[in-house]
């Protein structure tokens, strides 16, 4: 076991853990910020996506150790005053259905329009494209990042 | 018909907090006596001083919107301002049951229509008792007032009481008021049913805060995870306990008669000592199955008239149809197995200690779920506290409650709380997939080409006796309603039919999946009528209108071609054409016509969706957008069934681990959906499952039209593909 100290959020925040410990467990279950979820633990669904220093990342992917010095962001920290406006745009458009991949679809998408605020729907569908949405919600997600881009 | 339910009104609690309204249902004899439990009353209702208006849903969540819809239509009859609702989960209790399930449990698309008068009743029931208090206070007739949002009104006086006012200081009556059906709401008086509120899930869900299963967080928590025998009924023999033990943060693991459970005090610690799992499985009847074997041998059973199955739909005399014929058209299809790929992989947490079982869990069948957990940890189901938890996507997958079992034996063993988590490649590996079907259809033809019979023969695994039980599968004299679902064909004007379940034991485990029978055999049936209209020489279109019979089949068809521009022709695309339907006789059947545009990359053997349409008629519809959003779900559910998903077996064992070798529709390959909803009559038809199965065999339909050659093995992968069109 190692100390960690990371900053979550804003926050300094310590945890005793592994190193090679996903950065997914440190914030959902030894920080308790459960919004970020657990799809795969491959890489490859997207549902765990959070932000390291403002890049889309895959935390199930990303060890504990490789942490220092950097600013990870989860959706609890997307916005410091109430929504975001890729959260507004998702509620507009009705995006959700069982809603657990949501969290890191909107992380993945505040990602691309921080960089890109007017991607075509090419861009989106290809800045997208890693993750995955059982219920089928594609078409309103992209609605709801075409809406965020519109209305910001 | 289920809706005359004989509800038993009764027990109206009224506390300083305000009121609170009942209602039950009256069980046939034998189910109330077997279902010994507590009294069968419970609040669906509850009115606050301050106005708020808490409805307590039965309905449980899995993305499909109920938890939004099922108490909207409640509000609808009590005429609640919607501002003020708010809504509460149900427990698991009796009072909760679903009224045609009689059990408490989300499947088949069946919730609004199978709560719908029981919720509007309630609705009423609790609108009339705030009525005739008014009446008291105001000293007028109750017939004398109306209601607008929230308040009752005096017309006469201009007198007004808000349901909060009512709610403080209201009596409750000793016998809650009888609401005949007549004494509803005109159906073109709603103004919350069919008028699309946003969903109350939604915020939730876009801020991380909805909590799932996975995400509880109890004083004291431990991890676990199991790996279960890679065969149904196998388990370990022995395994590399030390080993495994000797991981930093493992507390225990477990030899259960199933698998190997594994606990510890980091969720990190749990996954890295499962992955240095060596076991020694016991053989079980599956252990050597071989799925391209199984369905070579399935292949044979359709083909030999001698392999009898049981014949779980049937009209008219099938065999004097044939004897009969002019002419006989047979045609084989396949399906492979597919996994559901819910989202959150199956978990649960549980405490059990000494006075009973705490457990959270997000269930498609609570009832259940409390039940086999109460076995599990030795206890009368009184002793389970349960939480029903949001899930993380369903599918079907979810009336499997095993997975609730599996904590409760992980947390008796290690005397703690226990969150059971699996990890993907355990979630695909211990999968209960849609069974792998071989269907053969044969149907007979008079001299002028019109359908005198049809034989449709099934050989499937089975799923009822590993859902429900053999008892019941005996009781349905084996038919096996989930793999049959789908090969009823009443909308067609076909005099005799058969459909028959060749049981096809492979020692695999099996489920629902979405749209459950109907997702493989409406593929082999819909690709059939498009052979039979090749065959009289006319437009798949054309044919379907000529016979189907049913004027609701029609309309969907008419209007999907007419949305689909059908006569239009495309460069290098073509479209094809299914006809779906979901639900049964005694709660009616929603349609849904189905148009597919595809091209195929011959040299790689891809398909390609680029549009599709669907015009679907789902009676009434409650929530239109949310409808939307079903279908095009369902669209996309089915097309990677059509054209990516497929398990395969070996040695018993799934051969997929993750989604780099299971492969679910992504963003790149969702193609253009338009959906259009006819509504008719004034009860809610089955929505979520609606559109699974038009969609394999309108793509399997246009890629005839396209290249002249049919695909007959589903999912139409690249291989098949290129060797289908070679």
């Amino acid at each position: 076991m190692a100390t960690y100290q990371l900053s979550i959020n804003g926050q300094s925040t310590t945890v005793d853990v592994q190193p090679d410990t996903p950065l997914l467990w440190v914030v959902r279950e030894h920080v308790g910020l459960t919004g970020t979820k657990f799809g795969c633990g491959a890489g490859l669904c997207g549902a765990c996506t959070v932000h390291v220093d403002g890049e889309a990342v895959r935390s199930c992917q990303t060890q504990v150790s490789q942490l220092a010095g950097k600013k990870v962001t989860t959706i609890e920290g997307l916005s410091a005053n109430g929504l975001h406006p890729m959260q507004k745009a998702w509620i507009a458009e009705q995006t959700p259905q069982c809603g657990y991949c949501q969290s890191g679809q909107i992380m993945q998408a505040a990602a691309l329009l921080a960089k890109t605020p007017k991607p075509t729907r090419d861009q989106i569908v290809e800045h997208m494209d890693g993750n995955i949405c059982r219920c089928g919600t594609y078409s309103r997600i992209i609605s709801a990042v075409e809406r965020a881009s519109r209305e910001g | 018909m289920h809706d005359n339910l004989n509800l038993s009104r009764r027990g109206v609690l009224a506390g300083a907090a305000g009121l609170s309204f009942g209602f039950a249902f009256k069980l046939a004899p034998q189910e109330a006596a077997a279902q010994a439990g507590p009294a069968a009353l419970n609040a669906f209702v509850r009115i606050a001083a301050d106005g708020t208006v808490t409805i307590v849903s039965p309905a449980i969540e899995m993305g499909q919107g109920v938890s939004t819809a099922l108490p909207l239509i409640l509000a609808e009859e009590l005429d609640a301002d919607w501002s003020k609702v708010v809504i509460e989960t149900a427990p698991v209790a009796e009072v909760y049951n679903h009224p045609i399930l009689r059990t408490q449990m989300v499947v088949g698309s069946t919730t609004l229509r199978g709560y719908w008068m029981a919720a509007r009743t309630a609705g009423a029931q609790a609108r009339q008792v705030l009525i005739d208090a008014a009446a008291a206070r105001l000293n007028v007739p109750a017939s004398e007032l109306t209601t607008e949002p929230n308040t009752v009104v005096h017309a006469g006086s201009g007198r007004k009481l808000s349901y909060g006012e009512i709610a403080a200081s209201a009596k409750a009556p000793e016998k809650l008021p009888e609401i005949k059906p007549e004494q509803l709401k005109p159906v073109a008086n709603f103004r919350l049913i069919g008028k699309d509120v946003p969903r109350r899930d939604v915020e939730a869900k876009s801020t991380g805060r909805m909590t799932y299963a996975i995400d509880v967080r109890v004083p004291g928590l431990l991890y676990g995870t199991i790996a279960r025998a890679p065969v149904r009924g196998s388990g370990p023999t022995s395994f590399n306990r030390d080993e495994l033990k000797a991981v930093t943060g493992i507390v225990d693991a477990i030899a259960l008669d199933h698998g190997v459970g594994i606990v510890g005090s980091t969720v990190e610690a749990v996954f890295v000592a499962r992955n240095k799992l060596k076991a020694q499985w016991r053989d079980a009847p599956g252990s050597k199955t071989d799925s391209a074997a199984a369905m070579r041998t399935a292949l044979e059973h359709v083909r030999d008239a001698k392999t009898q199955g049981v014949i779980g739909r049937s009209v008219g005399d099938a065999n004097a149809a044939f004897a009969g014929a002019a002419k006989v058209h047979s045609s084989e299809y396949m399906t492979d197995y597919v996994y559901h790929a819910q989202m959150e992989p199956h978990t649960s947490t549980a405490s059990v200690t000494a006075e009973g079982v705490e457990i959270w869990c997000g269930t498609q069948w609570p009832t259940r779920a409390r039940d086999d957990a109460a076995k599990a940890a030795g206890v009368a189901p009184d002793k389970v506290k349960f939480h029903l938890m949001t899930m993380g996507g369903g599918f079907g997958r979810r009336a499997f409650v095993e997975y609730a079992v599996d904590a409760v034996l992980l947390s008796k063993a290690v005397g703690k709380p226990v969150k059971m988590l699996l990890s993907r490649e355990d979630d695909i590996a211990s999968g209960r997939l849609r069974p792998m079907t071989a269907q053969k259809i044969d149907v007979a033809l008079d001299g002028t080409g019109k359908i005198t019979g049809w034989r449709h023969r099934i050989a499937a695994d089975t799923v009822v006796p590993y859902l429900y039980g053999q008892a019941r599968m005996e009781a349905q004299k084996g038919v096996d309603h989930i793999v049959m679902a789908g090969s009823e064909m009443p909308h067609y004007d076909i005099p005799a039919m058969t459909a028959e379940h060749i049981y096809e034991e492979r020692g695999i485990r099996t489920a629902a999946w979405r749209g459950i029978g109907s997702g493989h055999n409406n593929f082999a049936i819909e690709a059939v009528i498009d052979e039979l209209a090749q065959l009289a020489g006319k437009d798949p279109v054309e044919y379907r209108l000529a016979v189907l019979k049913d004027p609701r089949a029609k309309k969907v068809i008419e209007r999907v071609a007419e949305m689909a521009e059908w006569k239009r022709k495309r460069e290098g695309r073509a479209l094809g054409i299914a006809f779906a339907k979901l639900g049964l006789p005694p709660i009616g059947f929603s349609v849904a016509g189905t148009v597919a545009e595809v091209s195929v990359d011959a040299a790689s053997g891809k398909v390609k969706v680029h549009q599709l349409w669907c015009a679907v008629d789902v009676g009434l519809p409650v929530q239109p957008q949310n409808v939307v959003a079903q279908i095009e779900g369902s669209l996309l559910y089915a097309l990677g069934s059509a054209v990516k998903e497929r398990v395969s077996i070996k040695d018993g064992a799934v051969e997929q681990s993750n989604f780099h070798d299971y492969e679910l529709i992504r963003m790149s390959d969702v193609p253009q959906m338009h959906v259009e909803i006819i509504r008719s009559g004034d009860i809610p038809l089955p929505v979520g499952e609606l559109s699974i199965s038009g969609t394999i065999p309108a793509i399997s339909n246009a890629i005839f039209t396209l290249t002249g050659k049919r695909l007959r093995h589903a999912p139409f992968t690249p291989d098949r593909v290129k060797a289908g069109l070679a």
